[in-house]
């Protein structure tokens, strides 16, 4: 009998699953939940990205593409990094087309960090890249973000943290899950303490075209950052593109010529139904995110509203789909709070230490869902509370 | 379109206190703004959409193309205005291509509504033909699907 212990990577063994997964367990027990868990548009893939699809499927379209990506779409995604970060990649060298922004961050960490290395994670975030820098040999360095400042990285919490073995800063801006965003101040000072050291920047920007009020700054238009930067976005959150699974990732041209290395041998090429369809989403659908994001904006104000009127305070997010109300004040801890949430009122919300120990005391609330299944839910959580106190 | 029009075309029953807080608003400006645009006309009234087959199963909606000849100076609009006085009629619009007036006409029975089409709206003078098409079934109405929930795809909790 095989001894699955043995033939197991003890990195792998030890992973800890997603405390994302172990709550959807729970949740998909209980019949007739109703959701503000989850990390996607409600809105579907804008129309002609789906036809763009469907007709190359027609023309039968179907074989590898290069292993960076269809040349078309790496000009497009040239193009719309301007939009993005103010800085111009090239195609042909520093822009590789990725399975979601999920596998460009894998490549950024598997490719940068060895035996040792330190990676700063701020935290709360989302739940990937620990286990990545794990998986690697590296050592995460989780950085608390704390309410009293938005949730926002500063100069400060960094130095405090960097060592000469630090290798990487991961800035997952605009956040999932506390919805912050790090505007061009902010960066600037992060900025001053990165210059002169060899620590690279991952910059998870999914969520770059879901801000309010402000627009996204890119830390690689900071002066002096471009070069240590890789960017990493895809199409999920801005064109409601999520199982289409793609993504993309900018670097210059000595980093990227060496994580195309790994791509190629790890995925080939990006899936060439999605890659075609993308270009459609980026030469033709830029008004469709100005819609959803104006609906996601409406949406995002009532949530706030509705959980501090609750007496659950809620600082303002300016970005991504996420409020992350703190909880603290009903004396439960984040998982009390959900369990008993999903169970007696069958609302399901995420704990927010499912996105780092700091998260402790706040649970994540997606607001990608109709005006009508927010304001149940929130009359729900109201007489959750209600409950609570008697 | 406004936002403020959006939100209420797709839920006329949010309260000016929540559309206020959506917009970014007051609710006094919202009430001020709604006042405005019911007063412009730009709103004419706020209405349910219901499925009749459950209210009435019986039910039957018919639409209706009209041949019209066109009257001297008033030209379609006497006679439409005549027809949207008619209380089974629900819908009047002036159309371009091979007919002139499409309506929509609602009635407890085929019968009703044939004896509308054939007394009432053959009847009127100027009316050169009639086609009357029977609704089989409803998807979808101001947008608002009406024949089945929709159905979110996504799972309950996800990354």
């Amino acid at each position: 009998m095989i001894d699955y212990e043995k033939v197991l990577s003890k990195t792998v063994r030890e992973m800890k699953p997603s405390g994302i997964r172990k709550f959807f367990d729970i949740a998909q027990e209980i019949e007739g939940v109703i959701s503000l868990g989850v990390g996607e548009p409600d809105f579907q893939t804008p129309w002609k990205i789906r036809q763009t699809a469907i007709s190359t499927l027609e023309q039968g379209k179907t074989v590898y593409t290069a292993n960076a990506g269809l040349i078309e779409l790496r000009e497009a995604v040239s193009d719309y990094l301007v939009k993005l970060t103010t800085q111009r990649y090239d195609p042909k060298s520093e822009i590789i087309i990725t399975v979601g922004g999920s596998e460009a961050i894998d490549l950024a960490i598997r490719s940068i960090v060895e035996v040792g290395d330190e990676v700063l994670i701020p935290e709360p975030c989302f739940v990937c890249y620990a286990p990545i820098v794990s998986l690697s040999g590296g050592v995460p360095v989780p950085i608390e973000t704390k309410v009293e400042n938005e949730f926002r990285l500063t100069a400060q919490e960094i130095k405090e943290k960097l060592t000469d073995k630090t290798k990487i800063l991961v800035l997952p801006f605009p956040n999932n899950p506390t919805g912050a965003i790090m505007e061009k101040k902010d960066l600037e000072e992060i900025a001053e303490v990165l210059r002169g050291t060899n620590v690279m920047i991952l910059s998870d920007e999914i969520y770059a075209e879901l801000t309010y009020g402000k627009k996204h700054c890119s830390i690689a238009s900071i002066d002096g950052m471009r070069e240590r930067t890789v960017v990493v976005n895809g199409f999920s959150k801005g064109f409601a593109m999520t199982g289409w699974r793609l993504g993309f990732l900018a670097a210059p041209k000595p980093i990227t010529k060496q994580l195309l290395k790994v791509h190629q041998y790890a995925i080939m090429s990006s899936p060439t139904t999605s890659q075609y369809a993308a270009v459609t989403a980026i030469r033709e659908c830029q008004d469709s995110i100005e819609i959803m994001a104006n609906e996601y904006n409406m949406r995002r104000r009532l949530v706030v509203d509705g959980f501090n009127k609750l007496g659950l305070t809620c600082f303002e997010p300016k970005g991504a789909f996420y409020v992350f109300p703190c909880i603290k004040s009903t004396g439960l801890s984040s998982d009390e709070f959900c369990e008993r949430l999903v169970h007696e009122k069958k609302v399901a919300v995420v704990p927010g230490n499912a996105f780092g120990a700091c998260g402790e005391g706040f649970v994540r609330v997606s607001y990608a869902y109709s005006i009508s299944h927010l304001k149940t839910a929130l009359q729900r959580i109201g007489e959750f509370l209600e409950e609570l106190k008697q | 379109m406004d936002d403020l029009l959006k939100l209420l075309k797709g839920n006329a029953r949010l309260t000016n206190q929540e559309l206020a807080v959506m917009l970014g608003i007051t609710a006094e400006e919202v009430a001020a703004k709604i006042e405005d645009y019911e007063n412009k006309g730009i709103i004419k009234g706020y209405s349910a959409i219901c499925d009749d087959t459950i209210i009435d199963p019986q039910k039957v909606t018919a639409l209706i193309e009209l041949k019209i000849t066109p009257q001297h100076q008033s030209g379609f609009d006497m006679i439409a205005n005549q027809i949207s006085s008619y209380e089974q009629v629900e819908s009047v619009m002036l159309m371009s291509g091979a007919y002139d007036i499409l309506l929509t006409v609602r009635g407890h029975s085929i019968l009703e509504v044939s004896q509308f089409v054939s007394q009432r709206l053959a009847g009127i003078r100027d009316v050169t033909s009639t086609t009357t098409h029977f609704m089989l079934k409803n998807y979808k109405e101001n947008g608002i699907i009406i024949c089945s929930e929709e159905k979110d795809e996504r799972g309950l909790v996800s990354p």
